[in-house]
């Protein structure tokens, strides 16, 4: 596990001294500034992009931004999963906010994002709001999936979002046809299947992989490598855990994970890539701090060191702190008081998704089929509870 | 599309450069996928060319006399071996001569000239459901294996790849839980894929995909998208295939909500149920059965016309009676049918039901059916424990328990893995006489009972 010790920054000379507005709006400073990713990409059989990013100060405080909302959210998760509001499974981001925020930077809204269980702030990032977040996850009407899908079935299909998938390695062959539909429909845009070190070894994968080849599919594979399979580490799972080289003829790249500049780089690359030479594998070198769900405390077989490691040297949050103020962008407590802000928006969030009610009785017979044909459903005790199917 | 990325799915023809990941020597396609040949051409020709004057005369009568010594032989030979098989299910000779006839039409792409003019084969019918379904919606494409330049592995997809072309009809690779999964995420983005599995054994490999990703995605998502897919392909046992080839699923699939079953018997069920499974929204499993592809059944007008739908869920009687109610789908009609006409010179009226439709089971027809006859004989090809016929015998206790006149009972296939030897296999499945003897249990004629073990 190769760790970065140090976060590189080389600013460019190209900045402009910038007068500061009330920091309830982010800059609006869109002209191009250069910033370097904190190391080179690693390729495989392809020519990999320059560590030069193009970025602007505004698109670095919307990614501090949004990073912190993820955090924040994910911690608040936490809470209130202890205090038994969520239930089931809680497969929890944070560390990891760079790839979704640098992900987004590079799409479109009519790109394809696909991912596992871990998806929380994939569908922050796609649009979703922190209300239909914390109500999904408590089970309430105002959810989006109206409370019947829970933490792994997050979905927002008018933003490309597909998902919110409990059986790993099953969101890849979705994704490659995700992106069979957008070249059949010839929609010129791609699919992101993001997808674990642990899901890396499935042969559904390697299956899927082959099929988007042979056949010329917009499909990129995002291996967001946090190097535990729950709790098994990838040296014990993988007898190659060089996961963009896995896919053989298709062409990988190895990223910081923990750097949303470079994911936003690896990604814009990568879409390129896929809308005229096929697939490509896009390895993000990333860590979380949270076990691998709630129930598991991530410390059985992680060091604490480890962790709290990597949390001084690489947090992705701190990473653009830094930058923000070394170009000058916001000072100390201006970066803080966005923190304040965020804080305060979860708040209300959770307080709105607490207020949403549970979902109605009849929707336990609702969405089973689109068409019904008056079909009936029944309830444990069957002369109890029988029902025609709504959607005749 | 942008850039230089104009392929179409597939390769119409093999690759120019030497990847090592193909190999190096691929068979040239034999149909014309390149070219819109129209799909009414036949594929064979067989007509004899003569050449023109007298002298030649002899030789032409000598050859004529030849051809017809070998086409004499090959019709004994075939009409031996279907002979055989079919008396190994369990076949009548009017069907055994109709095999016999078949070997002799032409090979019927996706026209409607067929040999006579209100009768058309299982094959037939399926492929021109598919054909009419993906002539009326672009959104329709079809995918599995040997679907396209093999014409089908059962031929039920022959012209197609002609027709449409390799964006619609696309060959895959043999990975299951791959294609079925790439097909459902299609699905999700409202393309409507028809997912062809050679056998459903091998839906086996892709059956977390048919449930957890297509069947439950609606409800996961709570309406946000649905998944209009069709997993089709033959299913149960066909003629001495063994264990890992014979099984029959559609117990496994109807019990999963989310889903629709339809398992068709006659050419008529086969085109209707097809055509509104590709309509349908939901993901649907069409079991179809190998043995009944060949099978010729009379088709109505209405049935031929392109706008030819069956409703799903609704059972069809296929004879009426009243003295016992049987119910049956798929081949399994057929014996049931044939069950019918032995009681009936016994006196006993039974009547028919064809289900059509296993999720969602017409529990309405099935119910007044038996509260007419007050007696119920399932019957299945599957195994017994946990199948179709153990939901509709309670199904049927829950509903109309005091009009039973008798024990409800089922017929099933033997609680064995499918064995090769031919006497085991006709003891492994159902047969006629099972049905008639079940039934006369039920209406307590008859003088023996079941051994126990």
């Amino acid at each position: 596990m190769a760790l970065i010790s140090r976060s590189t920054s080389t600013c460019a000379p190209l900045f402009r001294p910038l007068t500061l507005f009330s920091l309830r709006h982010v800059s609006t400073d869109t002209s191009p500034i250069t910033v370097d990713t904190s190391v080179p990409f690693t390729s495989h059989n392809c020519d990999p992009p320059s560590r030069s990013v193009t970025t602007s100060t505004s698109e670095l405080l919307s990614f501090f931004r949004d990073m912190s909302l993820m955090r924040r959210m994910e911690i608040a998760a936490d809470s209130l999963y202890k205090s038994k509001l969520i239930r089931g499974f809680c497969h929890l981001y944070d560390g990891q906010e760079a790839v979704s925020v640098g992900m987004e930077a590079a799409l479109t809204k009519s790109d394809c994002i696909i991912t596992a269980y871990r998806d929380h702030c994939i569908f922050l990032g796609r649009g979703g709001s922190l209300l239909e977040v914390f109500s999904e996850l408590m089970g309430r009407q105002a959810g989006c999936s109206k409370g019947k899908g829970g933490s792994m079935h997050f979905y927002r299909k008018q933003a490309g979002f597909y998902g919110g998938h409990g059986i790993v390695g099953a969101q890849v062959p979705l994704g490659c046809g995700l992106a069979f539909a957008q070249k059949y429909s010839k929609d010129e845009a791609v699919t992101f299947a993001l997808y674990g070190d642990g899901a890396a070894n499935q042969g559904q994968l390697f299956e899927a992989l082959n099929i988007a080849a042979l056949w010329d599919l917009p499909a990129i594979l995002v291996c967001e490598n946090n190097h535990y399979g729950m709790g098994t580490a990838e040296w014990r799972a993988a007898k190659s855990p060089a996961y963009y080289k896995r896919g053989d003829y298709v062409p990988g790249l190895k990223v910081d994970g923990m750097d949303a500049l470079a994911v936003k780089q690896a990604c814009k690359f990568a879409k390129e890539h896929a809308l005229k030479n096929g697939p490509l594998i896009l390895e993000m070198d990333t860590y979380r701090y949270h076990g691998h769900s709630m129930s598991d405390p991530g410390s059985t077989y992680r060091t604490r060191d480890e962790i709290s490691g990597i949390r001084q040297e690489r947090d992705p949050i701190e990473r653009v702190r830094k930058l923000l103020l070394s170009l000058d962008v916001a000072n100390e407590k201006e970066l803080k008081d966005i923190e304040k802000e965020v804080r305060k928006e979860v708040d209300e969030a959770i307080a709105q998704a607490k207020g949403s009610p549970a979902p109605e009785p009849s929707e336990l017979f609702t969405n089973i089929y689109v068409k019904s044909f008056g079909a009936e459903a029944y309830g444990a005790d069957r002369k109890e509870v029988r029902v025609t199917l709504p959607g005749y | 599309m942008g850039g230089n990325n104009t392929e179409p799915f597939g390769r119409s023809s093999p690759p120019t450069s030497s990847s090592p990941f193909r190999s190096p020597q691929p068979l040239p396609p034999t149909t014309a996928a390149d070219t819109q040949a129209s799909v009414y051409s036949s594929s064979s020709s067989s007509s004899v060319s003569l050449a023109s004057p007298s002298s030649v005369l002899p030789y032409v009568f000598l050859f004529i006399f030849a051809a017809c010594v070998l086409i004499g032989f090959v019709v004994v030979v075939k009409m031996l071996g279907i002979v055989r098989r079919q008396a190994s299910i369990g076949g009548s000779p009017s069907t055994v001569l109709s095999e016999a006839l078949r070997v002799f039409r032409p090979a019927v792409p996706a026209s409607r000239n067929y040999s006579s003019a209100k009768e058309m084969t299982v094959r037939e019918a399926l492929n021109s459901a598919l054909d009419e379904e993906m002539s009326a919606d672009p959104k329709v494409f079809l995918m599995g294996e040997e679907v396209g330049e093999y014409q089908g592995a059962y031929k039920i997809s022959k012209g197609l790849l002609e027709k449409y072309g390799p964006d619609r009809v696309l060959d895959t690779p043999i990975t299951e839980a791959g294609f079925t999964g790439v097909a459902v995420g299609a699905a999700f983005q409202s393309l409507k894929p028809v997912v062809e599995f050679m056998t459903f054994n091998f839906s086996m490999q892709a059956i977390d995909h048919i449930i957890n990703s297509a069947a439950k995605s609606n409800y996961m998502s709570a309406g946000q998208f649905n998944v209009p897919i069709v997993f089709r392909g033959p299913n149960g046992a066909a003629a001495g295939v063994g264990a890992q080839h014979s099984q029959c699923y559609a117990s496994w699939f109807a019990s999963c909500p989310g889903l629709k079953v339809l398992m068709p018997y006659s050419s008529e069920d086969a085109r209707g149920l097809l055509k509104a499974a590709i309509r349908d929204p939901d993901p649907v499993v069409f079991l179809e059965n190998e043995l009944l592809y060949g099978e010729s059944f009379p088709v109505s007008a209405e049935a031929l016309d392109s706008s030819f739908c069956l409703p799903i869920g609704k059972a069809k009687i296929e004879k009426e009676g009243k003295d016992v109610t049987i119910t049956a789908f798929s081949k399994i009609v057929g014996l049931a049918l044939k069950a019918a006409d032995i009681l009936a010179k016994e006196g006993i009226s039974a009547e028919v039901i064809n289900l059509r439709s296993i999720r969602p089971l017409d529990k309405a027809t099935i119910n007044a059916s038996v509260r007419k006859t007050n007696r119920l004989i399932t019957v299945e090809e599957g195994f017994p424990q946990h199948g179709v016929g153990a939901e509709i015998c309670t199904s049927v206790i829950e509903d109309s328990f005091g009009y039973l006149d008798a024990p409800v009972e089922r017929v099933a296939g033997a609680d064995v893995p499918m064995p090769y030897a031919a006497n085991l296999e006709r003891m492994a499945v159902p047969q006629v006489e099972d049905i008639v003897r079940a039934a006369k249990r039920a209406c307590y004629r008859s003088s023996q009972h079941a051994v126990a073990a």
